[in-house]
């Protein structure tokens, strides 16, 4: 049913490999998960856990072996690839451990990718807001820089940026911090929250961190494949 | 970014850039193949042209003889062949049946741009005590000679031929110790005699034809064959000289007299032509399937390299579809410049050839020609080329899992 304020719906999802064989092997079992409008949630668990295929599967990258899929009130199981791509496009962004970002373009170019995507030829208002965003993560001056010639902090700021280019209700960001120092972390955390306030935005962090998951406004645990835990 | 340009273009434009030392390799790479395409095909078509050219302008592209003499074998009523071997007869020399209405039918034909009716018999020019078989060719110059461009290769007096008038080749004059106004003796194995003045001197630059050929009036060679009104040959030129076999079949059938093209009468020539086509086509097939190869391989390597990025384009939304273009584009565009650039250096190396290699004499050694049409076959040739050869790779970069190329 659909949700205005639910932004994200989880109803018994499970994740199999090798399905049908005799090394058949269940990663997630039977997953329960709901995530509000402006909501900023951690979700930690040991490696090996199940978190990046849970990730994936909220992000319809992959898709589950059973249950059902809610992303702003749409079902997704019905889905052929090309709808969820429209639907990945316009409602999920995505922010990497390793930030990722397209090395032919420049910061500001990135960051209107999901627009030019979306719309095929470049135009002034998608310079705007990507310029826009940019300002928003303090990037206004490195906007014409090439992605290979930015630090670490700065490349994932434009690519939280560039997450919100389409102005998704959901962020999925996979260890944001995991590969920066404490103090670009830091920045790019408090970035994140600043977002998530003013534009309602719905953020999932993966983390290991504590500290991340202590200043996140609740914790969803994954242990062998199961929710095992939600805090905050 | 460019406003006028989509996604795609830009996209493959861009890791064309990026990637430039690839990129300029492999553009090299199909500079070179297409260069070498374009230079052989230009100095076969030209070498071609220059070999047909020569062949063609010494002798008709269809000739009209009248039918073989045959005996048939004498049969009694019963069906009995009373005599079971017969000998061939020998070929007198006979005129074409009705040739003037022959020609007035040949004259409608579109295809056919001369019609020269021609008397050829052997003769014997006699001078003092020096005399040489001769072929005498009697001829109307003024449809005979664009045919046979006998002006072009007359080296002394005039390609002028009345009735009291001859055109010998320069090996026979110097035999014959003769120059142009000097009077020779003709006579033919009718036992007929005239004396002609030699009006002008060719040289055919064979030294058989030098000897033997020669030229005077129709009526002269008439009278002298004892052949009076009629016509021994009919030559005709058609405007496509590789479609003479068809045109000479239609004609044979049409008149009924016999047809003969160059394409029959120069079968080996005709062979050694097709053959050096064949070969030529194989050559080019072989470089444009290395080319392929080269942008397809460069290709690969470019989705493996690019896989991480293809998974973030995949996950910000971008359809499988719109990434198999932006790979293919890749191919096309890669094509398209190594044709350019390779269409440059082919016609470069062309004019270079043309320019240093020249015959013992001095002359060209093949006319120049370079067809707009070859170029521009060449580029679009070589863009679809591109394209096809980045569609294994493209559908490879499409179909890569996002989750899988993200985690590299």
């Amino acid at each position: 049913m659909a949700d205005r304020q639910n932004v994200l719906r989880l109803e018994g999802v499970t994740k199999a490999y090798n399905v049908g064989t005799p090394v058949e092997v269940e990663v997630l079992h039977g997953i329960d998960l709901s995530l509000m409008r402006g909501e900023f949630v951690a979700l930690m668990g040991p490696s090996g856990s199940g978190k990046s295929t849970l990730l994936n599967i909220i992000g319809l990258l992959d898709r589950p072996t059973s249950g059902r899929l809610f992303i702003e009130g749409h079902e997704t199981s019905m889905l052929d690839d090309a709808a969820l791509t429209r639907l990945r496009g316009h409602s999920i962004g995505f922010v990497f451990q390793y930030h990722y970002l397209i090395s032919a373009f420049t910061a500001l170019e990135n960051v209107m990718m999901p627009m030019l995507v979306e719309r095929s030829f470049p135009d002034a208002a998608m310079k705007e807001r990507a310029e826009s965003l940019l300002a928003q993560v303090g990037l206004t001056q490195w906007q014409n820089n090439l992605a290979t010639n930015m630090s670490g902090g700065q490349q994932q700021r434009v690519a939280i940026a560039r997450s919100l280019a389409m102005n998704p209700a959901l962020i999925l960001a996979d260890e944001p911090t995991g590969n920066l120092d404490t103090k670009s972390a830091d920045t790019v955390l408090e970035m994140m929250r600043r977002i998530n306030v003013e534009n309602g935005t719905t953020f999932l962090i993966v983390t290991h961190s504590n500290d991340l998951a202590r200043r996140c406004d609740r914790t969803v645990e994954v242990v062998d494949g199961r929710m095992t835990a939600t805090s905050g | 970014m460019n406003p006028w340009a989509p996604f795609e273009w830009i996209t493959a434009l861009r890791f064309l850039r990026e990637g430039r030392m690839q990129t300029l390799f492999i553009i090299a790479g199909v500079s070179i193949g297409v260069g070498v395409i374009v230079f052989m095909s230009a100095m076969l078509t030209g070498l071609q042209a220059n070999f047909i050219k020569r062949v063609l302008t010494s002798q008709p592209h269809i000739q009209l003889i009248p039918p073989d003499e045959v005996a048939r074998p004498l049969r009694n009523g019963s069906g009995i062949i009373p005599a079971a071997i017969v000998q061939r007869p020998a070929q007198r020399l006979r005129s074409i049946d009705q040739w003037q209405k022959v020609r007035q039918q040949l004259l409608q034909w579109s295809e056919i741009i001369t019609v020269s009716p021609t008397v050829t018999a052997s003769a014997l020019a006699v001078r003092g005590d020096a005399s040489r078989s001769i072929s005498l060719s009697g001829i109307d110059p003024e449809v005979y000679f664009n045919i046979v461009r006998v002006p072009d290769y007359i080296v002394a007096g005039q390609p002028r031929v009345t009735s009291e008038d001859i055109i010998i080749g320069l090996d026979l004059a110097k035999d014959l110790g003769v120059t142009v106004a000097d009077k020779l003796n003709v006579s033919s194995a009718t036992g007929s005699t005239r004396v002609l003045t030699v009006s002008g001197i060719f040289d055919f630059g064979n030294k058989g034809a030098n000897m033997r050929s020669t030229f005077v009036a129709l009526r002269t060679a008439q009278a002298l064959s004892r052949l009076v009104g009629g016509v021994t040959s009919i030559d005709l030129t058609v405007s496509d000289v590789y479609a003479a076999e068809t045109v000479a079949r239609a004609v044979q059938a049409s008149t009924g007299v016999q047809a003969d093209s160059w394409i029959k009468t120069n079968a080996q020539f005709f062979t050694a032509v097709n053959a050096q086509q064949s070969s030529n086509t194989m050559i080019r097939l072989f470089v444009g399937l290395s080319v392929a190869f080269g942008i397809a391989s460069v290709l690969v390597v470019s989705v493996i390299q690019r896989s991480k990025d293809i998974g973030i384009l995949r996950a910000m939304g971008t359809s499988q579809g719109q990434i198999l273009r932006v790979f293919l584009l890749q191919g096309g565009l890669l094509g398209l410049a190594g044709s350019i650039i390779g269409s440059g250096l082919g016609a470069g190396a062309l004019v270079m050839w043309h320019t240093y290699m020249r015959q013992a004499d001095g002359t060209e050694l093949f006319p120049l020609i370079l067809e707009t049409r070859l170029f521009a076959s060449a580029i679009l040739l070589a863009a679809v080329t591109g394209v096809a050869a980045a569609a294994v790779p493209a559908i490879r970069a499409a179909r890569l899992d996002p989750v899988v190329a993200i985690r590299g």
